[in-house]
């Protein structure tokens, strides 16, 4: 077995970032105009690193499949970015946020990593405002925190809910100017097909231009794939329709290992699905949870009139709801982490207290925050004697103004008005803590390869806290990358460009049109869509907030029929010299059928449960953690990173020990 | 499913030089749960299975944040109902029977790919042209709290800034003007202390390059402010043009 080489810098926690910067290798300036890196996705991480990179003296070439950087999904994050400011006052620090994330992944990400994360979380802030970001702000004109799940302190920055939205503008606006300048060549509508390696090294890629069909070759000296998360793969989540994970699988077919692949975070707090024609799924921020409680009615007859329709949330007595996080979680309450809430959602609604119509749904109420807001606006405004309309007036100008373009987009959706009656929310996959394995530097076990943002694996451990995905990208874009890249580079200041008409590019070329040419030819019967929702259904049942050995194993068998079944019966119309985005979906859905099944061999592996993966036959079976996830650091402590063996559900594990020298393996407990 | 039936006017077009004609297609089934792109899934699966062309249109987020959805329906961008994208919109807005026209944004400086996806690359040079503010990134930086905004500033800023880049506002306008795009991006960056040293060029050469895509210019209307999806104001073009004066006025 190889061993895998993280490549942990030496030395105390807190020095490791400042003293590995201090010693690797540095291109001069004159010579990074010799070099040329690729740059795949224009979302947190690729946007911000394509600028960064630009503006330190590289070539750049970005790829996006969106119509503009603009839109790379990123923009969709609503609740926050995480810092270690202590703007609050609140005790926060470095190690607080690194402590929190460790914990938060269950003890499954590497100490070094998570250090300096924390560590530079705060230099992103300074960034951002920078740059012209709008956080939002006090009277006093000082930035403003909020809480997210899983910590005790205040450190989320945010604008309003569309924090993901006002960051990726700013990485876009230091990308457009280095457009401008002509240091990063643009190349939107593309979607990358292939990494081409040349002795080993990955030396280009080839991508499609997805107006003209044109299949392009393009050659550089290092390649940074930051195509975000696979959680697409489930068919229904929160991620945008072209959400993918082919230029990760098609790097992992080259040789760059998958790591931790079944770690999927489902978020807890999502609008529930309202029938078979669904596309998408669409969050409500985390940020609702700092206000509004979660809960169901006690009792069964409750809950089935309100399922009938004969009963409305508000027709039950405060008595008879269950406030079920506050009940189990005393110490964090609503704002336990995401693998908790969501597991938790998901035992009441399984136990018959599910509140719509297919009794997968529980309350998020504001009814208790309106009614506190409006009695300090009264105060605040000297009103004596308020009556109970008027205080409920004045609070709900208080919630509007905190979170109201996330009730708007409800209202929207469902139909009903939040402010009075409470919303109904269920858990839904939003974002996948695995990915491409990387090693300090971000490099994956293909030299010249790195991976940055949720494309891989690093930071989050088995499970993500809320505002730290944000976080991450940013980090990786624009404090790690730009410093790493260089010790790689340092080694091709005499390389020359790389020739792309070598015959690695042509046969990694033909392999790409031969598949278009299969899917335009095959003359199967159904639309892509249809192995999509199949793959998506197996998933969710088998492989999402539950995982048992006997589901995985029929799990991998349904899905090698599917895609057997794909292969044969898909029908891809039109030609590949156009704008055809069926033959787009085809060959992503192509991607997720082999990276599915991976997913549920790399469930069946860890026969334990941390953070998001959660097995049954491992929880807690008595005391006060009963029914609680139950971790197995004797047997499980590693990062299981997987190679490609040629074929689809052939996959050969690596395991890469974790350590922990500064944080005490405990049991993961918000009691 | 449900059981809506509507009658769609669908525009279709194989390429940017080709004329392009409005097509019926009758869609049966539709639930008002759907959003008006659901609707559309169901139309492109079943033309898939009939071995039609499906149905091109730019979409990808669906939550109203992206700005790729851009079908201009009935006559308005982004269909009836106010302060929403296309993916918003829910068929309950429309009612059993209906007959509703599809069409793609109609704009000289935004050319059709392909049915209903258009070419916005025009907004993209815009921003390069100016739309940043002229920092490294390198992160040794002030603190972010050592230069206090005040909120209504910061606010008004942030207001500007929710623009997402989807051109309802040119698709609307009689004159196919960009103004209110433009100006939301210039006004956010105008607000901002951060903004203010390199004002003055950030907004001639943004306008600069509007008027060479071929933008038309802004006779005050109003179309675009209702028809924004994010509600921003026609105050920003008149921040805008009072930059714009001092400028050109001010600048050696």
């Amino acid at each position: 077995m190889t061993k895998l080489d993280s490549k942990i810098p030496e030395g105390p926690l807190e020095r490791k970032w400042t003293d590995h910067k201090d010693h690797i290798r540095i291109v001069a300036p004159s010579n990074k105009r010799r070099i040329d890196v690729i740059v795949v996705g224009t979302g947190l991480a690729g946007g911000a690193a394509a600028a960064s990179l630009a503006e330190m003296g590289y070539n750049v070439k970005a790829f996006c499949f969106q119509d503009s950087a603009r839109r790379a999904h990123s923009i969709a994050a609503q609740g926050g970015i995480n810092a270690a400011k202590n703007y609050q006052n609140d005790g926060d620090s470095t190690f607080r946020l690194f402590y929190d994330t460790v914990k938060g992944g269950d003890y499954r990400s590497r100490e070094a990593n998570v250090y300096r994360l924390a560590e530079v979380s705060a230099n992103i802030i300074d960034q951002c405002v920078a740059q012209g970001v709008p956080f939002a702000r006090d009277y006093g004109g000082l930035l403003d925190n909020r809480s997210f799940g899983g910590v005790q302190v205040s450190r989320t920055f945010y604008a309003r809910g569309q924090t993901g939205q006002q960051l990726l503008l700013g990485a876009y606006s230091a990308l457009m100017r280095q457009v401008g300048k002509g240091t990063v060549k643009m190349y939107d509508r593309h979607e990358m097909l292939d990494v081409v390696k040349i002795d080993g090294k990955a030396r280009g890629i080839i991508a499609r231009n997805l107006i003209t069909g044109e299949i392009e070759r393009h050659g550089a000296h290092a390649v940074l794939l930051c195509t975000g998360g696979y959680g697409n793969v489930f068919f229904l989540s929160t991620n945008a329709m072209g959400s993918n994970v082919t230029a990760a699988w098609k790097a992992h077919k080259r040789g760059a290992y998958m790591a931790n692949p079944c770690y999927t975070q489902i978020h807890p707090t999502c609008i529930p699905v309202s029938g078979t024609h669904q596309s998408k799924l669409t969050l409500m921020s985390e940020s609702l949870r700092n206000d509004g409680r979660i809960w169901v009615p006690k009792k069964m007859e409750d809950a089935q009139a309100i399922r009938e329709g004969k009963k409305k949330g508000n027709d039950i007595a405060e008595a008879d709801r269950d406030y079920y996080l506050e009940r189990r979680y005393p110490a964090f309450g609503n704002l336990v982490p995401r693998d908790v809430a969501s597991r938790a959602a998901k035992e009441r609604c399984d136990a018959g207290f599910g509140v719509n119509k297919t009794g997968e749904a529980v309350y998020l109420d504001f009814t208790s925050a309106i009614e506190r807001y409006g009695r300090t606006q009264a105060n605040i405004q000297h009103i004596e004697n308020p009556s109970a309309e008027k205080i409920r007036e004045l609070g709900t100008a208080v919630v509007s103004e905190k979170y109201g373009n996330l009730f708007d987009m409800y209202e929207n959706i469902v139909g009903e008005n939040p402010y009075t009656h409470a919303m109904k929310i269920y858990p839904a996959v939003h974002y996948t803590m695995g990915g491409l394995w990387v090693d300090y530097n971000l490099q994956t076990t293909v030299p010249g390869l790195f991976t940055l943002g949720e494309a891989n694996f690093s930071d989050h451990g088995a499970n993500r806290l809320g505002a730290s995905a944000l976080m991450q990208g940013l980090a990786d874009g624009y404090f790690v990358i730009p410093y790493t890249v260089g010790d790689y580079l340092a080694d091709d200041i005499r390389t020359g460009p790389i020739d792309t008409k070598r015959d690695e590019f042509a046969e990694a070329e033909k392999a790409v049109k031969d598949r278009i040419d299969h899917f335009l030819n095959n003359k199967g019967t159904k639309p892509v869509d249809d192995f999509h929702r199949r793959l998506g259904k197996v998933m969710w049942d088998k492989c999402g907030m539950a995982r048992n050995a006997e589901g995985l194993k029929e799990a991998i068998i349904e899905i090698r029929k599917i895609r057997e079944d794909f292969w044969k019966e898909v029908r891809v119309p039109g030609t590949a010299n156009e704008f055809n985005q069926e033959l787009e979906k085809a060959g992503r859905v192509a991607d997720f059928l082999e990276l599915g099944e991976l997913m549920c061999m790399d469930a069946l592996d860890r026969n334990e449960s941390c953070g998001g993966h959660f097995r049954e036959e491992s929880q807690e079976l008595e005391g006060p953690q009963k029914g609680e996830a139950k971790r197995d650091d004797d047997n499980y402590a590693y990062v299981a990173a997987w190679e490609w063996l040629g074929e689809a559900g052939k996959a050969q594990l690596h395991k890469e020990e974790l350590t922990f020298d500064v944080v005490k393996l405990t049991q993961r407990s918000y009691k | 499913m449900g059981n809506m039936k509507l009658n769609l006017k669908i525009w279709r077009q194989k390429g940017p030089k080709d004329t392009g004609a409005m097509k019926t297609y009758p869609v049966n089934d539709v639930s008002e749960d759907m959003s008006f792109l659901e609707m559309l899934d169901v139309l492109n699966d079943n033309l898939v299975r009939k071995n039609e062309e499906p149905i091109a249109f730019d979409h990808d987020c669906r939550e109203g944040i992206c700005g790729s959805c851009s079908l201009f329906i009935n006559g308005e961008p982004h269909g009836p109902g106010r302060g929403i994208t296309t993916c918003q919109l829910h068929m309950r807005k429309f009612k059993d029977g209906d007959t509703i026209h599809v069409e793609p944004w109609r704009s000289a400086a935004f050319p059709v790919i392909k049915d209903l996806a258009v070419d916005r690359s025009a907004f993209d040079r815009i921003q390069a042209a100016g739309g940043f503010i002229s920092v490294n990134t390198n992160g040794n930086l002030v603190d972010g709290n050592a230069l206090p905004i005040p909120k209504v500033d910061a606010d008004t800023a942030f207001d500007a800034a929710t623009c997402i880049g989807c051109g309802a506002c040119v698709a609307t306008c009689p004159n196919g003007s960009a103004m209110l795009f433009v100006s939301a991006k210039v006004s956010q960056l105008s607000l901002l202390p951060q903004g203010r040293p390199e004002a003055k060029e950030r907004v001639l050469n943004m306008v600069e390059q509007m008027d060479k895509e071929g933008f038309g210019n802004c006779s005050n209307t109003g179309a675009c402010e209702v028809e924004c999806p994010k509600g921003i104001s026609l105050e920003h073009i008149a921040r805008m043009n009072r930059e714009y004066m001092v400028a050109g006025v001010t600048k050696k």
